[in-house]
């Protein structure tokens, strides 16, 4: 296994766009790293660069100690696994994960027990004689990535494996990602547009949007505090309510009256944006202590939680997470107040963190 | 299923019972499609039943008024003749049936070796001006032939290709190429570019990778798309009567309409002639029957 580095990466097409604008990223080794993002972010080609599969424009790419810009795919020793698995139709299982092994040239008997110990990781022992097409689309991606193991390759390169599953198989596949990775130690660079994906399995998140790094955080760090506006709009569901600000005698208010409390360090002059959390919000009865009167617009029941998006003076759309257990009914005049500590706040015209 | 939610949870009587203007639409309207598609295929298939009926009859019945439709003598004369000359030895027709299917084997081969690489190229590479470029390619198909027949047959005249077969497949190739480009692009456009991705992590070249995994896939695209250009080739007239002239050159087309005028005309040799000529499109065109109401339909085939 072995960490990548990626060093200002570029990549302009020959018709002009460019899908990569500047990426800096430092993988560890043994390190579960994902790549979230809108699509048209980047963060696909980024991967097919560190594959091989695209030339960059400019920048470096080392795998371990190598630098593999001008490498091949097959000379930089990695393993992809693809959105759609892309095994070949007309080999069955047995053949699609010994494919690679032969490519290389390796003795037979050790091809034969290379596969035999990914199936069994992969528990795909009464699959090995089916050919793809009679395997439904989980059984596939286990063979996909049973095809990527064999090859012992330095780093797993994983373009969004799971969407094409449905939910629940999507959700077990993501633990067994998780625990395979965590068992073998693997370096693996994980593409994915789905933030709960992204918070469940990376160790650290990467968020790209319009070909540029966002931010680059531990999930925790990335959902309590979101580097720019987008990272901010982008992560959690529902996201971040985004609440514009002043700061008046050492307080922090919104608009229509909110209180909260100021994070240390607040620029002056600026026009400032909070960013609070559904869950650092709560809707009391009317004039209940500290809150500020608002209206329910409407109420998401979820079971196990409420989302209540209500209106105040001011500000529309402000979405909470309430316990199921408190109701309001829609249209009922609330009362509204933040109970999290110091939010995070913005700058209108950078769209960065200020505080 | 047509079925609307009325009438799936209308109970027993009143299930069947659809307006009754409707019922007679319906079977007005099937009475009306099956006798607009009679007339059709008669007036589409006659000329082909009378060139069939005449290259076995005997010359008199051929010119028989009243035209006889059965019971005239049944001959295989013409089609000896068409293969025979009077004197025995190969006719001229038999020589250029030859010459009709080396021109157009080899200007489909020639096609396909050229299209399908840049088919393959246009889908899977990001090229500068890439529909631009696909749009001129398709622009060289847009003129009829004969618009172009004199400035190619004075360029033919200096590079000496008049009245050769090399001139007839290249420039058949090169009305080819285009369309195979583009019919092509349509069937790679469906192979997932991943099978190559993975191919080239496994160790293979883009190039190696295209010939063992791609290529095996896009074989009945191949197929379908050589018989189109086969048959263009086969069919092809004006540039046939226009660029050759001996017999030993001259493909069947030309050579058949050739048949025609003089003093008499054999019909029956014509008609034999045109049903041989005819034989092998019909083979091909039933093989690639499902690809050819796709290319009619046209973008059903490129997506």
């Amino acid at each position: 296994m072995a960490g990548i580095e990626v060093t200002a990466l570029h990549k302009r097409y020959p018709d002009g766009t460019v899908a990569v604008d500047h990426v800096d990223l430092s993988i560890g080794d043994g390190e579960l790293f994902v790549m979230l993002g809108p699509s048209g972010c980047g963060k696909t080609t980024t991967l097919r660069a560190i594959a091989g599969l695209e030339r960059q424009t400019t920048g470096d790419i080392h795998i371990g100690e190598t630098l593999v810009n001008d490498l091949p795919p097959a000379e930089r020793d990695i393993a992809m696994v693809f959105q759609f698995y892309a095994l070949y139709p007309h080999l069955k299982t047995r053949d699609n994960l010994a494919f690679p092994l032969r490519a290389e040239g390796l003795p037979k008997p050790e091809v034969h027990e290379r596969v035999n110990e990914a199936a069994r990781l992969m528990r795909l022992g009464p699959l090995l004689d089916r050919r793809p097409r009679q395997l439904s689309g989980g059984e596939q991606q286990r063979v996909a990535l049973a095809r990527a193991l064999v090859r012992r390759p330095r780093a797993f390169l994983m373009d969004e494996p799971l969407t094409n599953l449905d939910a629940e198989l999507r959700a077990d596949m993501r633990t067994e990602i998780k625990h395979l990775q965590g068992e073998l130690g693997a370096t693996m660079v994980y593409v994915t547009h789905d933030q709960v994906e992204a918070m469940s399995l990376g160790h650290r998140i990467a968020i790209l949007n319009k070909g540029r790094v966002e931010q680059i955080g531990t999930p925790l760090e990335v959902y309590d505090r979101p580097a720019s506006l987008f990272c901010a709009a982008f992560i959690g569901s529902p996201p971040m309510n985004l609440i514009e600000v002043e700061v008046a005698d050492g307080k922090l208010r919104s608009a229509g009256g909110l209180g909260l409390t100021p994070p240390p360090g607040l620029p002056r002059d600026r026009r400032l944006v909070a960013g609070i959390r559904p869950e650092a919000l709560e809707v009391t009865a009317p004039g209940a202590e500290g809150s500020i009167p608002a209206r329910v617009v409407s109420a998401e029941w979820l079971g196990d939680e409420i989302i209540y998006v209500v209106d105040h003076d001011g500000q529309r759309d402000v979405r909470v997470r309430m316990p199921p257990t408190i109701r309001f009914a829609a249209d009922a005049k609330v009362g509204l107040r933040h109970t999290g500590g110091a939010p995070a706040v913005y700058d209108v015209s950078t769209e960065e963190l200020v505080a | 299923m047509a079925v609307s939610v009325d009438e799936a949870v209308s109970t027993g009587p009143a299930r069947g019972h659809a307006p009754p203007a409707r019922r007679f639409g319906g079977r007005g309207r099937s009475v009306l499609e099956v006798v607009l598609l009679t007339v059709l295929a008669v007036v589409m298939l006659f000329p082909v039943l009378w060139m069939i009926e005449t290259s076995i009859k005997e010359n008199r019945d051929v010119y028989a008024i009243p035209a006889e439709f059965f019971g005239f003598k049944v001959t295989m004369d013409h089609f000896k003749d068409v293969f025979v000359a009077p004197g025995g030895g190969r006719s001229a027709l038999s020589v250029s049936f030859l010459n009709s299917a080396v021109v157009a084997g080899v200007s489909t081969v020639l096609a396909t070796v050229l299209g399908v690489p840049a088919a393959w190229a246009y889908s899977r590479f990001s090229v500068k001006a890439k529909k631009d470029q696909l749009f001129f390619i398709l622009s060289t198909r847009f003129m009829p032939p004969v618009v172009i027949v004199i400035p190619i047959f004075l360029m033919y005249r200096q590079a000496g290709l008049i009245d050769s077969k090399l001139g007839l497949i290249l420039i058949y190739a090169a009305f080819n190429v285009p369309f195979t480009i583009w019919m092509m692009k349509g069937f790679v456009d469906e192979v997932p570019a991943e099978y190559e991705d993975a191919a080239m992590l496994d160790g293979y070249t883009r190039l190696q990778a295209f010939w063992k995994f791609t290529l095996p896939l896009l074989v009945p695209g191949i197929a379908a798309t050589a018989v189109f250009a086969l048959i263009f080739s086969w069919n092809e007239f004006v540039f046939a009567i226009f660029l050759t002239s001996s017999d030993d050159v001259r493909t069947a087309p030309p050579a058949i309409a050739g048949l025609i005028g003089g003093t008499t005309t054999d019909w029956g040799l014509v008609a034999a002639a045109s049903v041989v000529f005819a034989l092998p499109v019909l083979v091909f065109a039933y093989l690639v029957r499902k690809h050819l109401i796709a290319g009619v339909t046209l973008g059903a085939v490129r997506r």
